[in-house]
């Protein structure tokens, strides 16, 4: 005989389950979330205290400018992005929109740091980096790789990365000032651009800022 | 979203099966306490093909049997062996509890057939020759039969002295069949009465005929056809048989397949029985999970294995891009990158679920929790193992192949 008084049961406890396993999962997200959120906030303080330091230089010099002058969190910050785009915990809106404020971030403390090497004649040190999440593109996966070891092998390097489809008017205005072509992946290198993916030894070789850090960093490290 | 399902599905057969332990736990202890009050006159007929290596044991203990004497009787029936098994049957002819039967080879069914023509006794059961049964079993399942609706019994099977890993895998998962087939037992849904050692009624075979050949699983048609006619068929956790679980991959695939086999097309034979309410449990919960969990498995470890391959194609393309330029300890030990969606929760569960079954399973049949090498080996490649004889099973029941015993 059939006890649906049992079925019943065994169906609610097994939909308490699911419930709380969403719940959770969702409550765990929203905090993940947030801590994007609190990393982004960090970064725009710290472009605003850098912006004000700049300002400053008016009145002060270049020697002035301590090691921390750019925000450090950006990398970690772009990491845990593409963490949660990939995964499909987030809510997309809530990821789409630190997404585009995080491009944004971007590209005010990559204005900075252009500003910078300018008025202080540093030499540049950033890499422009366009790449496609709306398209196949299988290199552009390959140069995020290269891109995230080349950082982690120099870490004063700044790598801005931009999707290149996304709808972000200052993205838009950036790819139109390099005349950045859709042959992704794309990458800027002192004003220069440089299309399809290029493995780490001919990125070092090829690109004369990144020569320049190379001969750069070993010098440091043979000392 | 089928992933969604699938796991719903398995999670609700686990709490429906954690549901029932908890209904019938006092009821089995009640049953581990049994003892006869009147014993049945019993025949056992083990039927051999080729078994020359283990059929002595098997007779043995069936002779061994804490049972009185004059109420057991066996039937040892050689079908057609091209081995030396007719003289290891002929060593017990003088026996007089013993009748020996040769027969040319027709079948497994066949030679269960032959014997039950000559059998009177009140119950009747089977010995596969390589098993061999605990002493006090007949003891543990006669007091089932003070039911007299109950016409079947069938016991708990364990691996007899496991050497390699794949036995000691099926040691855990013959542990955990012990469990389950407890289980069905009191939702009165079990559709296989196993070769080693179901006892029945005898008129059970009087009223519905005997074996048939049923796909190379007759005990598990037999079964359906038991519930096909709403025959009682319970099983005794305390009965204890043992069987020589293959040792070979190849041993172990071609007798699952054979099983799985067998379980697709009776199911076929007697779809009447699916999502019929007359039926009860069986029909409406059971058969249905027990198909549905062959297709189930297909996807979960392809899922799996999808995900695993993917992990290693980005490793490559990693390696491929930058060599060994790149950080391994990245990301970082930050929570944020812990896989907290509702899907690892719930895998999550339904694991923890599964080891709680396994332990409840592992104390029940050896009657304390032990923990031993099977269970890793069960746990972390028995999954992986599932589909090489689902696939097998389902190639041969689409193209209509025969399957074999040996």
């Amino acid at each position: 005989m059939l006890d649906s008084r049992k079925y019943i049961v065994a169906f609610v406890i097994t939909a308490f389950i699911f419930g709380t396993a969403v719940f959770v999962s969702n409550g765990l997200a929203d905090k993940k979330l947030e801590n994007v959120r609190d990393i982004e906030n960090r970064v725009a303080l710290d472009i605003l205290s850098s912006e004000t330091q700049f300002a400053l230089l008016a009145e002060t010099s270049c020697r002035d400018i301590g090691p921390g002058f750019l925000s450090q969190e950006l990398g970690p910050l772009g990491e845990k992005l593409t963490y949660a785009e990939n995964q499909n915990e987030f809510n997309t809106e809530d990821v789409e929109g630190l997404k585009r404020s995080y491009f944004l971030l971007e590209i005010k403390d990559y204005l900075l740091m252009k500003r910078l090497t300018e008025r202080c004649n540093i030499r540049p040190t950033f890499i422009l980096y366009f790449y496609s999440t709306s398209d196949r593109c299988d290199d552009c996966e390959k140069m995020g790789y290269v891109l995230t070891a080349l950082r982690d092998k120099y870490p004063d390097l700044r790598v801005y990365s931009f999707d290149y489809h996304y709808d972000v008017g200052a993205i838009k205005t950036l790819t139109s000032i390099y005349k950045v072509k859709p042959t992704l992946p794309a990458i800027i290198v002192n004003g220069e651009p440089y299309y399809g993916f290029k493995p780490i030894d001919e990125l070092e070789e090829s690109i004369p800022a990144l020569k320049l850090l190379k001969t750069a960093t070993s010098t440091s490290s043979s000392k | 979203m089928l992933l969604y399902i699938t796991l719903f599905i398995s999670l609700f057969f686990e709490v429906f099966l954690l549901i029932t332990y908890l209904e019938v736990r006092e009821e089995m202890k009640r049953e581990d306490k049994w003892r006869p009050t009147k014993f049945p006159t019993v025949t056992v007929i083990v039927p051999c093909f080729n078994e020359e290596e283990t059929v002595a044991e098997a007779v043995k203990s069936i002779l061994n049997l804490d049972y009185p004497r004059k109420q057991l009787s066996v039937i040892l029936v050689n079908d057609g062996s091209t081995d030396n098994t007719l003289k290891a049957l002929n060593k017990f002819k003088n026996n007089p509890r013993v009748k020996i039967l040769d027969k040319t080879n027709g079948g497994k069914h066949t030679a269960v057939n032959l014997a039950l023509e000559s059998v009177s006794t009140e119950l009747v059961g089977c010995l596969d020759a390589d098993s061999f049964v605990m002493p006090n079993a007949l003891l543990k399942i006669a007091p089932y039969f003070d039911d007299q609706k109950t016409m079947a019994v069938t016991p708990s099977i364990k691996v007899h002295k496991p050497k390699n890993f794949l036995q000691h895998i099926q040691r855990t998962e013959y542990s955990w069949s012990i469990f389950l087939r407890r289980m069905l037992s009191s939702m009165g849904a079990l559709y296989v009465t196993p070769g080693p050692f179901s006892i029945f009624r005898t008129q059970v075979f009087e009223e519905l005929g005997g074996y048939r050949h049923a796909h190379m699983t007759e005990d598990m048609e037999m079964a359906m056809r038991l519930q096909k006619n709403h025959y009682k068929i319970v099983n005794s956790h305390g009965a204890h048989v043992y069987t020589v679980a293959p040792a070979t991959f190849k041993g172990l695939i071609k007798q699952r397949s054979r099983w799985t086999y067998g379980f697709l097309n009776n199911s076929f034979d007697y779809r009447g029985l699916f999502f019929n309410k007359r039926y009860g449990n069986i029909g409406m919960f059971i058969l249905p999970i027990a198909s549905f969990s062959i297709f189930s498995a297909f996807y979960l470890v392809a899922h799996i294995a999808w995900g695993w391959l993917s992990k290693i194609i980005d490793v490559i393309q990693r390696y491929q891009a930058v060599g060994f330029n790149w950080k391994l300890s990245s990301p970082s030990f930050d929570w944020y990158f812990l896989s907290t969606g509702a899907l690892p929760v719930l895998v999550v569960t339904a694991v923890g679920l599964t080891i709680f079954i396994l332990y409840l399973s592992l104390r029940l049949a050896d009657g304390r929790f032990r923990l031993h090498q099977g269970v890793f080996y069960y746990l972390f490649l028995y999954t992986f193992m599932v589909p090489l004889w689902l696939s097998k099973a389902l190639f041969d029941t689409i193209f209509r192949r025969k399957v074999s015993w040996r």
